[in-house]
């Protein structure tokens, strides 16, 4: 059975039923909100919540400091290791996409334009030794590589939706690939602020590796875009 | 169409099998099916709730005698619920359910409200609908105001989004939400029906919100859920006091049977999915078969004859369809209607006959109404209020 989008049989909007939706319009202007007000009054709860200051939740350990280290030196490498946690949990939830986006590719066979398993493979294997090259350096860092560190958990929050598109069975191989647009973009500026923060922090040696790691995204990223945008295209003219 | 329910056996219990892979089939879609195919759906998995629960409950009171019986339909309900609710699929968010999980409240209670052959339950029902009625309204300002999207892609233009009876002034003490109950042995059998069938839907409804609730960032969500689930609990409270505690717990077992049947079968009568409305038909039949085991249970333990407590043919089954003249009737008659012990009574009497209900709405609204607070100024228009510029960044905003 093909996930293509067929152009009938859609009714979330108006036009599926003109009479109740002029009934509907009807109800709704003729009555009267029961206060005044408007999206503003949320904005004010929120911001009382806000002001409580709670956070999501704290930065890793860092590792015993020798002595003599300048505080700020610490609180650098907490940011570290909180964006490499972040990194690494994002590579890792990246190559679980990627085995997802193979699946569908495998089921759905590969198609023109489109990508071809071999280059699905290709990137998925990218992901897996990016995941383990953070789990590698944050460990020689000093850190532990199983916490899931504050900024870890927000980007596992914000890709929650992307992990559903690859796995629904119903989503086409455009769909996905839409999805995985959005992971793309955000992985590889996550990368360009890690070379940035090694930099500042004088990880020389990292700096040379988060680079190449790098250039990989951004050959994903060239990849993804343009295979969604060969899909979209050429479903347009079909 | 009628069912017989004494000739038609169903299918018997040790015939009723699932998979893991059946329970689990394609979902219907958000998209495409009719908002009355979800209804049902919601509607159905809030009566395989209701089975367990209710299953549950009885286990642990009565005698051995049943504990086994009782587990065997158990095991089928929960997988029955399984492949029901599993039916809802992954693009419909939390948020979205709970907008559907409102028009069941409102289209559910309004065929029941307008069927039902004893006038004070039917007015019971009028009053719980016109809260849930408003319940959608908050939800639909959430949606919109915290998403940005549009309640009726959910609604599919079937059921109004306007206030009801304000959420505000629905929180009652505990001594004005219980109600008379029908009498078992007078009652028309569609009360007894109906009285199960809207107890097992809000008491769902409460569960659902008391889930979700949490999973919301957004601090006025939460709040809403809050208040609204606690609405949800009241009338729990309110439709499960209708239930008379006179019947024997076999009694009570058959009854659940039966409501169970009568729904699947309505479902049946009205289904436009064809892969749903084949489900309704399999557990129309697996409930037929649940029915007669109890009928069995009735007579060898009890030495009574089901037929002294069930229609021969099931009533009218509930019409899934939009009430919007009726609930517009109610809303205009009876929205100022508050409750008083099991009576109801106009709002200007309730601080001398209810003052108990007023302390404690005060004492709970007393830092705020969040469903006050969501939908102040919000007239729900087509597209979302964006579409009318309602917005912290209008102020410059071009076209």
């Amino acid at each position: 059975m093909s996930t293509a989008a067929k152009m009938t049989g859609n009714r979330t909007g108006m036009q599926t039923s003109p009479e109740l939706a002029e009934e509907l319009i009807e109800g709704a202007t003729s009555a009267t909100p029961s206060s005044k007000g408007d999206a503003q009054d949320i904005a004010d709860y929120r911001g009382e919540y806000i002001a409580e200051g709670y956070p999501i939740g704290s930065l890793p350990t860092v590792p015993a400091s020798e002595e003599g280290e300048a505080d700020e030196d610490e609180l650098g490498i907490a940011v570290f290791l909180d964006k490499l946690s972040e990194r690494l949990a994002f590579e890792r939830t990246g190559t679980r996409l990627y085995e997802a986006l193979l699946n569908k590719c495998e089921t759905l066979g590969e198609t023109t334009p489109g990508p071809t398993l071999e280059e699905i493979e290709h990137i998925g294997r990218e992901e897996m030794e990016h995941f383990l090259l953070l789990n590698e350096t944050i460990a020689e860092l000093g850190g532990d590589p199983t916490v899931q560190s504050p900024s870890a958990d927000i980007a596992g929050v914000a890709s929650m939706g992307i992990m559903q598109v690859l796995t629904d069975p119903r989503s086409s191989m455009a769909h996905c690939l839409q999805a995985m647009l959005t992971a793309e973009l955000t992985d590889n500026d996550g990368w360009q602020l890690l070379i940035k923060l090694a930099e500042n922090l004088g990880y020389n040696e990292l700096t040379t590796q988060f680079e190449a790691a790098l250039e990989h995204e951004e050959e994903h990223l060239q990849n993804v875009r343009a295979w969604l945008s060969d899909c979209v295209l050429d479903s347009a003219e079909a | 169409m009628t069912l017989d329910i004494f000739n038609e056996k169903g299918t018997p219990l040790d015939k009723q099998k699932f998979t893991w892979r059946e329970l689990v089939q394609a979902p219907t879609s958000k998209l495409d099916d009719d908002a009355f195919t979800r209804v049902r759906i919601i509607l159905m998995n809030g009566l395989e709730s209701e089975a367990l629960r209710f299953s549950h409950a009885t286990a642990r009171m009565m005698n051995g005698d049943f504990r086994l019986p009782l587990a065997q339909v158990r095991r089928v309900e929960q997988h029955q619920q399984t492949m029901v609710n599993w039916l809802l699929p992954a693009d419909l968010s939390p948020l979205e359910t709970t907008i559907a999980f409102e028009q069941v409240a409102i289209e559910v209670t309004a065929s029941v409200a307008l069927r039902e052959p004893d006038e004070y339950l039917a007015q019971v029902y009028r009053f719980g609908l016109l809260e849930d009625f408003d319940h959608l309204y908050r939800f639909s300002a959430l949606m919109d105001r915290v998403t940005g999207a549009d309640a009726n892609n959910i609604i599919q233009n079937y059921s109004d989004i306007m206030p009801g009876r304000p959420t505000i002034v629905e929180h009652r003490g505990p001594e004005d939400e219980l109600r008379e109950h029908y009498d078992c042995k007078t009652a028309h059998p569609l009360t007894k029906l109906h009285a199960a069938t809207i107890t097992a839907a809000e008491n769902q409804t409460h569960d659902y919100y008391m889930t979700i609730g949490p999973m919301f960032a957004d601090p006025i969500a939460r709040q809403l859920y809050a208040e609204i689930a606690s609405i949800e609990e009241q009338h729990t409270t309110q439709y499960e006091s209708l239930l008379d505690p006179n019947e024997t717990p076999l009694e009570k077992w058959l009854l659940h049977e039966a409501m169970e049947v009568y729904n699947y079968f309505g479902c049946m009568e009205y289904e436009t999915n064809p892969r749903v409305k084949a489900i309704w038909e399999r557990f129309c039949n697996y409930e037929l078969g649940h029915l007669h085991m109890v009928m069995d249970l009735m007579k060898q333990i009890e030495k009574r004859d089901p037929a002294e407590l069930l229609p021969q043919t099931l009533p009218e089954p509930i019409e899934y369809a939009s009430h919007r003249q009726f609930v517009r009737e109610t809303l205009n008659r009876e929205v100022d209607l508050r409750a008083a012990g099991t009576a109801f009574i106009h709002k200007d009497e309730e601080a001398e006959r209810a003052p108990l209900s007023i302390a404690y709405r005060e004492q709970m609204n007393s830092e705020g109404s969040p469903s006050e607070v969501v939908a102040a100024g919000y007239t729900w228009t087509p597209g979302t209020e964006l579409v009318e510029k309602k917005s912290a960044f209008a102020k410059g905003a071009s076209a």
